[in-house]
């Protein structure tokens, strides 16, 4: 695979034919990846595609059921990330393992073997303050670890893999915790570093930054490898959100067409903060209607489960949730609950369900204060149990009988028995978060087809999901969000998966390719541009006063009815007018700035 | 990390139904058998130990009767503990929430805050009972609402509060209510005893003596109620919703920081209870040493019940089985020692009902 200048250095990472199989799920399926040194590798790919498995597998922490891992040259064989260590790899994880009321310092020599007994902390400072001049880290060794923001958190994990004389680092998406000028520092340093002969595997599923940093990519999709040590050069965007959503096999779903009715759901200028306290919802507007299914796609911790807390009730936030009518925001879930809200949730045994309760408890869990159920002060059991049976029949929950523990059933039939508690009761809405995740065919297909009849029914559905092909074939508009805002919104005559796929990278459907000029839509959606995210944010604030973008239409040219989507197939050659537009698009931003802003907030 | 041993534990799918009886049984016996063998190394006998401690405590009725008294308190205690413990709130605050309900009930006979020559003794008991359950209440609202509201560790209030009540009866018969100087208030009138078995000694001579009061009736009421409240309502099925998991039951509209102040609240009201059927029963005074750590073996007992009202009945009467045959034997903490050790293995016996343990071979341990 090796291209053929690189042909006479030995590679410093080798991994070939890994194969990483979890109960369930194949989380590598036979993936190589070959990182040279001094070079930046980046690894791309939604989230579940099996990037981190793959490069937790390098860095010793899961050992791979086969495939062959070689470093410079050698044959490894990693039991556990001290092995790793030792030949030269370190990751840095998405969460920082420090200790906030140790100096940076303390941070980086702990654990080590010297110094033996007495330490010298002064001899340390000096070292790593030398280590950290030699690859232009600024930080202060002798500072507390809970007094740094969080990009610096992050220079000493770096530092800490550096002390340990790693070559190959392993960064699992650096940039996600970070404001965009810590990542640009974030960046140099990193270039910095290759440029000093290490070898860096970069982590990430955001495209822009990608093309920032790396000089290889490869492309991970559903474990698999969808694009092996690629030049960045030769792609677009698009092809490269192509590569990394792809398209697989539609199931055949009847979905009948049907127009909404009225509204059942409005968000008006929703924020809310997610658990670390940092804005993840930022002036949301939506609207849902009776008998239709709106698709939220997004990659994953752009303000999905945020948004699916808040409208359940278990979130605090700012501005309006409308339920047919009334205002449901802040409020307990028991209100929503009444009002008719069902909500499949992500987590299904976590939030889903009791794991050491019977099936019977936990059907009945959003009606125990119902009749026949609810007696005055007691639970009728007998009556428990017959609902319990009758569901378990009508959406045919694989148990023993209704006394058999939660934890007991597999994924799908914890699933169905969260549907068929969720749905046998009629509800006005349906919130779902990822209901398919992780089932087998079988199992997708029966809970998509559930899905569809309540639609069917008139129940409203909001179907929260990174799986954009089920999106595709199940909504009826498809709502795209990226960093906490709702980019676009597309009718299902509209879809087209690369340009969904381009929207959830943060591109506006204006800036989107085979558009005319973004004149054709109305100013409400200001540049969000990636690279200026925190200036973009005040300019949006005031621009999301103006009507949600629900109409902003994306029109494409490849476009085929919804049960035979097109296929897409990676481009292997360039896409010239494409390259062009992203070239402009670079171009605009930089040289026209804040003008181009100005205009927009008019 | 590499295990050094090669030991595969694996969640266990099916429980058959007599496990938990056997290794309960199993672990008592274990207890007993490492009880001996400590007693053994003191150069005592064991086996004459054992049968002298069965004697002290079930050889006669007036034994027996005995037992019953010691066992109520442990009973109430061991309820209360059962149902905060279902909710996976650990209050280990019975033994303060006893002391504040026998202060409570205490206050209705010192203050006196009825007129003791003319309320009916049933009058003056209802009450007594009803402020000793109030103050247990009481008492047991702080952690709960420090819990709920601000999610303060509950086991380090509850333990701290414990002190402060046995500070607070101190205060109380070391000053105002102490009788002549000495650590305790003056003997209650008989008006605010509870009926003992010893007073029909009239009618039936065979209770002379039997120093068996009302006190175990409430206990067994209070059983059957935490049953119905466990296993028939709606509140019962909320708790145990809560228990295991709490982020499901806030996802289906359960309150869970209403539940948990409600839960302690009742949890205490029981061992103030118990306090009062103490001091009104058994002491007929309020001193400094009422209790024999009644609160912390009520944890035990509950444990040791598994959680289930009807099984804390019998493991409380087999404790205060051993707290009375512990009068007869030297050293007394012979029976401390057996609780001790009783109990760390049931608890370590749960291990076995919910994880099978293998021996596997590297090769298999790899595949992990």
């Amino acid at each position: 695979m090796a291209f053929p200048e690189e042909t006479n250095t030995v590679p410093a990472v080798e991994m070939q034919d890994i194969v990483l199989r979890f109960p369930g799920v194949l989380a590598n399926d036979h993936v190589n990846f070959t990182l040279y040194p001094g070079e930046i590798h980046a690894l791309l790919g939604e989230n579940g595609a099996g990037k981190s498995t793959l490069m937790n597998v390098l860095a010793g922490l899961y050992k791979p059921q086969s495939g062959e891992i070689r470093i410079y040259g050698k044959k490894v064989s990693f039991n556990s990330p001290r092995d790793a260590i030792a030949n030269g790899i370190g990751m840095v994880h998405q969460h920082f393992m420090l200790v906030e009321n140790q100096t940076v310092t303390e941070n980086v020599i702990i654990g080590l073997d010297t110094p033996r007994f007495a330490l010298n902390l002064k001899k340390y400072d000096q070292e790593i303050s030398n280590l950290a001049e030699q690859f232009g880290i600024h930080i202060d060794p002798t500072a507390k670890i809970w007094q740094l923001s969080v990009g610096e958190q992050q220079r000493v994990e770096i530092l800490k893999i550096l002390y340990r004389g790693a070559n190959i680092l392993i960064m699992d998406e650096p940039t996600a915790v970070l404001a965009p000028q810590e990542a640009d520092e974030l960046i140099e340093t990193l270039k910095g570093m290759a440029a000093q002969g290490k070898s860096i595997a970069f982590i990430s599923h955001k495209l822009t930054e990608v093309k920032k940093v790396a000089d290889k990519l490869t492309v991970l999709r559903r474990g698999r490898v969808t694009a092996e040590r690629v030049d960045l050069k030769d792609f677009t965007r698009e092809s490269l959100a192509s590569l990394m959503v792809g398209r697989e096999v539609i199931f055949n779903l009847h979905k009948c067409e049907q127009t909404a009715g009225p509204e059942v759901l409005r968000l008006e200028d929703v924020c809310a903060l997610n658990n670390k306290n940092l804005p993840a919802l930022r002036n949301v507007d939506l609207t849902l209607h009776e008998g239709e299914i709106l698709g939220i796609a997004g990659v994953a911790g752009n303000g999905q489960s945020e948004l699916v807390e808040v409208i359940t009730g278990l979130r605090p936030c700012t501005g309006r949730i409308w339920l047919e009518g009334k205002d449901i925001a802040n409020k307990p879930p028991s209100f929503s609950i009444n009002q008719g809200l069902a909500h499949i949730p992500e987590d299904r045994i976590g939030v889903g369900t009791a794991p050491n309760l019977s099936l019977t408890s936990n059907i009945i869990m959003k009606r125990y204060d119902q009749q026949p159920i609810s007696q005055k002060w007691q639970l009728n059991y007998m009556a428990a149990d017959n609902l319990a049976n009758g569901l378990k029949l009508e959406y045919d929950i694989q148990a023993p009988d209704v006394h058999t523990q939660a934890r007991k059933l597999s994924g799908g039939n914890l699933q169905k028995l969260i549907l068929a508690r969720e749905l046998s009761n009629t509800p006005r809405l349906v919130v779902a978060m990822q209901p398919t995740r992780g089932l087998d065919v079988g199992a997708i297909e029966s809970v998509q087809q559930l899905l569809l009849e309540q639609r069917a029914q008139g129940c409203a559905i909001l179907l929260v999901s990174e799986d954009l092909d089920e999106l595709l074939s199940l909504s009826d508009r498809i709502a795209v969000m990226y960093e906490g805002r709702v980019v676009g919104v597309v009718c299902s005559q509209d879809f087209d998966i690369t340009q969904i796929g381009l929207m959830m990278t943060g591109t506006h459907p204006q800036d989107l390719p085979g558009k005319g000029q973004s004149e054709e839509f109305p100013a409400q959606s200001a540049d969000s541009s990636f690279d200026e995210v925190l200036e973009g944010l005040r300019h949006y604030e005031e621009a999301a006063q103006t009507e949600p973008p629900k109409e902003t239409e994306i029109s494409s040219e490849s476009e085929g009815p919804l049960e035979e989507p097109p296929q897409l197939e990676p481009p292997t050659q360039p896409d010239e007018p494409l390259l062009n537009l992203s070239e402009k698009e670079r171009v605009l931003r930089k040289v026209l700035g804040e003008k181009y802003k100005q205009g927009d907030e008019e | 990390m590499k295990i050094p041993y090669p030991v595969l534990i694996k969640r266990t799918e099916d429980t058959p139904k007599w496990l938990p009886v056997v290794t309960s049984v199993g672990a008592v016996l274990l207890a007993f058998i490492i009880s001996g063998i400590v007693l053994a190394a003191t150069g005592a006998d064991p086996f004459k130990i054992y049968s002298y401690l069965y004697k002290a405590s079930f050889g006669s009725w007036g034994a027996f009767s005995d037992v019953i008294v010691k066992a109520t308190p442990l009973l109430l205690i061991g309820l209360g503990c059962s149902l905060a413990f279902r909710m996976r709130l650990w209050n280990i605050g019975a033994e303060g929430q006893f002391f504040v309900g026998a202060f409570m009930a205490s206050a209705v006979v010192m203050v006196p805050l009825v007129n003791l020559e003319t309320t009916p003794t049933w009058a003056i008991i209802s009450l007594m009972a009803v402020l000793g359950m109030v103050g247990g209440a009481l008492y047991a609202f702080i952690p709960g609402i420090l819990k709920a509201k601000l999610n303060i560790n509950e086991i380090i209030t509850t333990l701290m509060l414990n002190y402060i009540a046995v500070l607070w009866n101190n205060y109380w018969i070391f000053g105002n209510w102490s009788e002549a100087g000495f650590q305790m208030t003056k003997t209650f009138p008989k008006v605010a005893w509870l009926p003992r078995l010893a007073d029909y000694a009239k009618q039936v001579p065979a209770f002379s003596g039997m120093t068996l009061h009302v006190g175990i009736l409430f206990g067994l009421i209070a059983a059957v109620i935490v049953y119905l409240i466990i296993y028939r309502s709606k509140w019962g099925y909320k708790i145990t919703l809560i228990g295991d998991n709490p982020r499901a039951a806030r996802y289906a509209g359960i309150n869970i920081a209403a539940n948990t102040i409600l839960v302690f609240m009742v949890s205490g009201a029981l061992a103030g209870l118990a306090g009062m059927t103490e001091v009104s029963g058994v002491v007929h005074r309020l001193q400094e040493r009422i209790s024999t750590s009644y609160g912390f073996s009520g944890v035990i007992v509950a444990w040791l019940a598994k959680l289930h009202p009807f099984a804390v009945i019998v493991v409380s009467i087999l404790f205060g089985a051993l707290l009375v045959a512990s009068r007869e034997i030297q050293p007394s903490g012979i029976s401390f020692l057996i609780q001790g050790i009783t109990l760390f293995l049931v608890i370590s016996s749960d291990v076995l009902l919910k994880y099978e343990i293998k021996w596997v071979r590297p090769a298999q341990e790899t595949a992990q």
